[in-house]
């Protein structure tokens, strides 16, 4: 299983890079390359969600309770989140920020060996498939919020700038990116809540100690609860909470990538 | 049989020469029924920039000079008048031509997207007269083809052309539609007035009409089906207006940008799109550092325009070779169609033999059953197909190089086919 495993880890980060790479191109020939870029994305995701059934199937309990494992299921949310709206023309910029970020986060998790055989957990399935799964869900929510916050950016950028080429490039209004990124966090907030509420009271029963990762997962949540919050309450648009979503997912970068490997597993 | 094109356009005649060779569709109906009096083909391709007869018959001379004759009486001018300004096309060029004016390559605007339903409209006229033949149906077809796959395979028309439709697709880019917007209109401006238009043929809600002449406020509104204000309710307006065109003749701004931020913030972090087309300006170009504002005014809507021009200047090229693919197609047609006759011929020959055959063995399979008869008809049929199969295929191949006329004629002399062919034909070189 952990060789099938390896090689379908393969074709998904082939179709992964491949579509970041046609994304790339495709800014620079608008509509050459995204037919490319939309079947990499959509042959990579299928490979991968091969790969974690692959997983599943040779698991004894939850197949990524480890680091690295739940960083390979994270990217496979991402994608899947992808690619509800990315294979629509107006967001294949959407991709340019989405797929480079797959393939390298990807990578790490093969390198940290989240895409072989997967590694028993002590703690129960039921509670990490919860647990994990709601708050994996709702980063990778975030992950695409992001995303559609950036390319919010980008497009204001260059219409307020009054870019000679700014129609050359299809992309969404900023009124679809600056609502779709409102839904997003809305959507994901409550699972986050839940995710960490399921933790919190585990956390609680056994007697465990709180970590930084915990902190900073609850500081993530007060920075969208805001996002929220100044959105529907003080009527905050466009510009601002684009910059509080990538704020949020600063934090969502630091409590994934760069401290849970040491901190909470 | 030969294809003549005989026809103006925009880069031969002024639009005074062209209104009088423009067909509206009962003269086009009768122009068809005169160019088709001997049984040749015919259609008419008429548009503001252009007015172009496609004809098809034995003689291509004679056809020329019938078009010559039908686009003087049309014009009211004499051959040598017109001469000029009108261009003769033949056979594969003629084709190229079609598909190059079906693709928008021929257009003012490269890939302009009506030109493709007038040539589709010329075609249904021909159709319905009747004076479209074998060429003409497979030429019109594949020039929609062409058009269509141009616009689909390359983005030579996704980009504006013009001012007014470069302002509408920006204001798009903030707002997803303008389906129930609110537009504001400062003057009454020409540019303003038909950037109001594109604006409005994409949906917008409602039209507020503010000058410094209210008579002209309240006409203008009329036209558009809005309503007029004086020049000093357009802050107030601004609260709730998401899209604002300027085009007064106003020395100094309309606008200022404290008259806009104090709007700002009523709208509650709703953008707002301003398409400043006056010179002077009338909006104050600092507006564009208040969060939620854009700002473009004539020079800017200019560069967008001359980018995207430019832009499909690039796609034309992807779109010739697409024209270039499909005229390969039409010429392997044509010169399949020398060997049309004689493939017919052969097979006509082979089942006149078979039959025979058949009916000379009539008595010897007299006490077959039906179904016994009917596998020897079976037989007997597949035995002359499989025959022919492969002379058939080889004919139409050579048909597309220079040997398909020979190929015929060898064969005709081989099974004693008869002269059924043109007798004009000559094996090409």
């Amino acid at each position: 299983v952990t060789e099938t495993a390896l090689l379908l880890f393969w074709p998904a980060l082939a179709g992964y890079a491949e579509a970041a790479v046609a994304y790339a191109g495709d800014t620079v020939r608008p509509g050459r390359l995204v037919r490319y870029a939309i079947w990499g994305v959509r042959l990579g995701w299928l490979a991968q969600t091969a790969l974690l059934v692959a997983q599943a199937a040779s698991a004894d309990g939850f197949p990524w309770g480890t680091w690295a494992g739940s960083l390979n299921l994270f990217v496979w949310m991402c994608v899947g989140v992808y690619l509800i709206w990315g294979c629509r023309a107006p967001f294949r910029l959407l991709g340019l920020v989405v797929m480079p970020l797959a393939a390298v986060l990807l990578v790490l998790a093969w390198a940290a060996g989240g895409v072989g055989e997967p590694a028993g957990s002590q703690f129960g399935d039921v509670f990490l498939a919860f647990h994990v799964g709601l708050i994996l869900a709702a980063f990778a929510a975030f992950t695409l919020a992001a995303a559609l916050a950036a390319l919010y950016l980008w497009q204001e950028r260059r219409l307020k700038q009054r870019t000679p080429g700014v129609l050359r490039l299809r992309s969404p209004s900023l009124e679809t990116l600056d609502q779709l990124t409102g839904r997003t966090v809305a959507v994901a907030l409550p699972a986050l809540t839940v995710g960490v509420g399921i933790g919190l009271a585990r956390l609680e029963s056994e007697g465990a100690a709180f970590d930084a990762i915990m902190g900073l997962t609850l500081l993530t949540w007060v920075v969208y609860a805001a996002f929220l919050v100044l959105r529907w309450e003080a009527g905050w648009r466009g510009r601002r909470t684009a910059y509080l979503a990538l704020a949020g997912f600063l934090l969502v970068v630091l409590v994934r990538v760069v401290l849970t490997p040491f901190v909470h597993f | 049989m030969p294809l003549v094109l005989v026809g103006t356009s925009y880069q031969r005649a002024p639009v005074e020469l062209r209104e009088l060779l423009a067909y509206d569709p009962d003269l086009r109906r009768d122009a068809l029924g005169r160019l088709s009096t001997d049984g040749a083909e015919a259609a008419v391709l008429s548009t503001c920039n252009r007015t172009e007869v496609y004809g098809v018959n034995p003689e291509p001379r004679e056809l020329e000079e019938r078009i010559y004759g039908e686009l003087a009486g049309l014009s009211g001018l004499s051959h040598s008048e017109l001469a000029p300004a009108l261009y003769t096309v033949t056979d594969e060029a003629a084709a190229v031509h079609l598909f190059r004016v079906a693709a928008g390559l021929d257009s003012m605007v490269p890939g302009e997207a009506q030109i493709l339903g007038q040539v589709r409209e010329a075609y249904e006229a021909a159709r319905e007269k009747k004076t479209a033949g074998p060429t003409l149906h497979r030429l019109f077809r594949q020039a929609l083809r062409v058009g269509k796959r141009v616009r689909t395979e390359t983005a030579i028309g996704e980009n504006p052309a013009s001012v007014s439709s470069a302002a509408a697709e920006l204001a798009e880019r903030v707002f997803e539609n303008l389906e129930g917007r609110r537009i504001l209109l400062l003057g009454a401006g020409k540019t303003a007035d038909l950037t109001a238009a594109n604006l409005i043929s994409r949906g917008v809600g409602e039209i507020v009409v503010a000058n410094r002449s209210t008579e002209r406020a309240a006409a203008l509104a009329r036209r558009f089906g809005g309503r007029a204000v004086g020049l000093d309710a357009v802050e107030a307006e601004l609260a709730s207006t998401d899209v604002v065109v300027s085009s007064t003749s106003s020395q100094g701004f309309v606008l200022s940008a404290a008259q806009v931020a104090r709007a700002m913030k009523e709208r509650r972090g709703r953008p707002i799109f301003f398409i400043d087309i006056a010179v002077p300006r009338d909006v104050d170009p600092a507006v564009i550092e208040l969060e939620g504002c854009y700002l473009y005014d004539i020079d800017d809507l200019e560069r967008v325009v001359a980018e995207s021009v430019a832009g499909r200047r690039e796609e034309a090229v992807r779109a010739e070779a697409i024209v270039s693919e499909e005229a390969d197609a039409f010429r392997a047609w044509q010169l399949s169609l020398d060997v049309v006759p004689a493939i017919s011929s052969l097979r006509a020959r082979a089942e006149s033999i078979r039959r025979e055959e058949l009916e000379r063995a009539e008595g010897r399979l007299a006490s077959l059953s039906p179904t016994q008869r009917r596998a020897v008809e079976a037989l007997t049929s597949q035995i002359v197909a499989k025959l022919l199969h492969q002379p058939t295929v080889r004919m139409k191949e050579a048909a597309a190089g220079a040997d398909g006329v020979l190929y015929a004629d060898a064969v005709r002399h081989l099974f004693g086919l008869g002269d059924d062919a043109d007798p004009a034909r000559k094996p090409r070189q």
